[in-house]
């Protein structure tokens, strides 16, 4: 266990400090939040009916950032086959670094989404409901994204292939993060049939993350 | 519904589909013949197949580990 | 190892080369009796003669859904039994299958214009056909990316169970979107299907599975020989060093 927390804290490290994924990704955030009324216009009417979408968007995208370089780094750097012949279940070792990504990158844009939602006219109760749907839906984006960077660790431009690979896998997360956020804001149905649907997608992803990870980088690593 | 001419939908997917049956057997043919070239040729050039004999699998694993 | 299981993929050559053009002809037949059943087969009252539209998209889309299936058992062959045989069939399987859910998607949207009026529809199959599309397209480019075949193969086995597990979810989630988005329902075929048009429906489905079988034959022969052109070429590389 202890072993577990020492790799939990030395990704976290890796991922505050200057250069790493935490602060750039709720930069990419902001900035793809902030280009999206240049598209489709300043009306707020709008921005507001299609806010809690936008978001998601933005969250899904971000979250893929620092995801090519989560094993490929340490790939690099030889710590993966140190990782691969510790004791610890690779399985756990690989959710412990998703759980750090998920706290580097998922974490603080959950904190800053109520802030950009003010951008797109987001009242209080609508941003309430959508900072629930990131605490349930961003650890199914990181745990899926695990998979993919998984999959393209020994590879040396990962970084677009693991979008291709991801993103098509995170399409039920999407739909049931915005449906959660939308039915929350304006109806018509109850908050908690598509949230509870995507709570379900996060508990199975953090379960098939990990082994499918694991499972991938054991046979990279051979 | 209004009544417009649907011949040119139908006649469109049994072209596309013509397109794509056509264009997969078309570069699996094409593959083939150009593996099978590749083979001839480098037989040509003195290699063994592989399948020759069994014996020939040992000193071919230890090439490959090199390779 | 890749290696020593080579005798299986001399055998499973000299069975494909056999086996091919019976297979192909047997294929030719049964797809020039489904086609002429289909086109003389009554029209739909509803909706006319776009049904004809139906004996090609309906097989079709029951092939992008086939080859995924023989995908992902191929993928537990490489997982579990690391047999080369399944990373060819693996290989092979996934354009055939991304061409039939192309397919799918041009016959779906050229029956959608006469149908809906318009080309594409946020329909609940054919959006999740697209997704499935996009998969094969994901899988096909790891294959292509990683050069070493065997580790290719491990990278996409793992990528094609996933998707597997992920499909029916994708597919269950977009029925739902769709239905939370429409008013009034679309659908590809509103009215039951009637034995005039089913049995030509069936002999078509089973001409494109023996088409199917066709080519994955072939395509895993020209793989096989891909392969031995490749071990060749890296034993003459290193026997000129």
């Amino acid at each position: 266990m202890s072993a577990l927390a020492a790799l939990l804290v030395r990704d976290i490290r890796i991922g505050v400090r200057v250069g790493g994924g935490a602060l750039m990704g709720v930069l990419f955030f902001l900035v793809v939040v902030t280009l999206v009324p240049f598209a489709v216009g300043p009306d707020l009417a709008l921005l507001k009916r299609i806010g809690p979408a936008i978001l998601w968007l933005a969250a899904l995208l971000a979250s893929l950032l620092a995801l090519d370089r989560l094993f490929a780094a340490d790939h690099e750097d030889g710590s993966l086959d140190l990782l691969l012949m510790s004791r610890a279940p690779l399985e756990l070792v690989v959710a412990a670094k998703g759980l750090a990504h998920w706290l580097t990158t998922g974490l603080p844009l959950i904190v800053a989404a109520p802030l950009i939602g003010l951008l797109l006219n987001l009242d209080p109760p609508a941003e309430a409901a959508l900072v629930l749907t990131f605490l349930a839906g961003t650890p199914a984006l990181t745990f899926i994204g695990l998979i993919g960077a998984a999959i393209s660790v020994a590879l040396r431009r990962g970084g677009l292939l693991l979008a291709v690979l991801v993103l098509p896998l995170t399409v039920p997360v999407l739909i049931f993060g915005v449906a959660a956020a939308n039915a929350a804001i304006s109806g018509p149905m109850p908050f908690g049939t598509p949230f509870t649907i995507l709570c379900a997608l996060t508990l199975a992803s953090l379960v098939i993350g990990p082994f499918a990870a694991a499972a991938a980088l054991r046979q990279e690593m051979e | 519904m209004e009544t417009i001419n649907h011949l040119p939908f139908i006649v469109g997917s049994y072209a596309a589909a013509l397109i794509i049956v056509g264009g997969l057997v078309a570069w699996i043919a094409l593959d083939f013949r150009a593996q099978r070239r590749a083979l001839a040729d480098l037989e040509l050039r003195g290699q063994t197949r592989r399948s020759a004999g069994p014996r020939q699998q040992r000193p071919m694993e230890e090439v490959k580990e090199k390779a | 190892m890749a290696l020593t299981d080579l005798a299986n993929p001399s055998r499973f050559l000299s069975f494909a080369n056999r086996a091919i053009p019976w297979l192909g002809g047997f294929t030719v037949i049964v797809l020039a009796f489904g086609l002429n059943q289909a086109m003389s087969a009554p029209n739909d009252y509803q909706q006319g003669d776009t049904v004809k539209i139906m004996y090609l998209h309906v097989p079709s889309a029951w092939l992008s859904m086939l080859a995924w299936a023989v995908m992902s058992v191929a993928a537990l062959g490489t997982l579990v039994w690391r047999h080369p045989l399944a990373d060819v069939a693996a290989k092979a399987a996934a354009p055939i299958g991304a061409a039939f859910a192309l397919l799918c998607l041009i016959t779906g949207s050229l029956w959608g214009r006469p149908e809906w009026g318009t080309y594409w529809v946020w329909d609940a199959r054919l959006t999740s056909e697209l997704v499935l599309f996009l998969l094969y397209l994901g899988v096909i480019a790891l294959w292509r990316t990683v050069e070493d075949p065997a580790r290719a193969a491990r990278a996409a086995a793992i990528l094609t169970l996933v998707g597997a597990i992920d499909l029916p979810i994708i597919k269950f989630s977009v029925v739902w979107w769709n239905t939370l988005h429409q008013g009034s329902s679309f659908g590809l075929t509103g009215s039951t299907i009637y034995p005039t048009m089913l049995i030509p429906l069936l002999i078509m489905a089973v001409a494109f599975t023996l088409l199917f079988a066709t080519l994955h034959l072939a395509a895993m022969r020209n793989e096989i020989l891909r392969r031995r052109v490749r071990t060749q070429r890296l034993m003459q590389a290193s026997t000129a060093n």
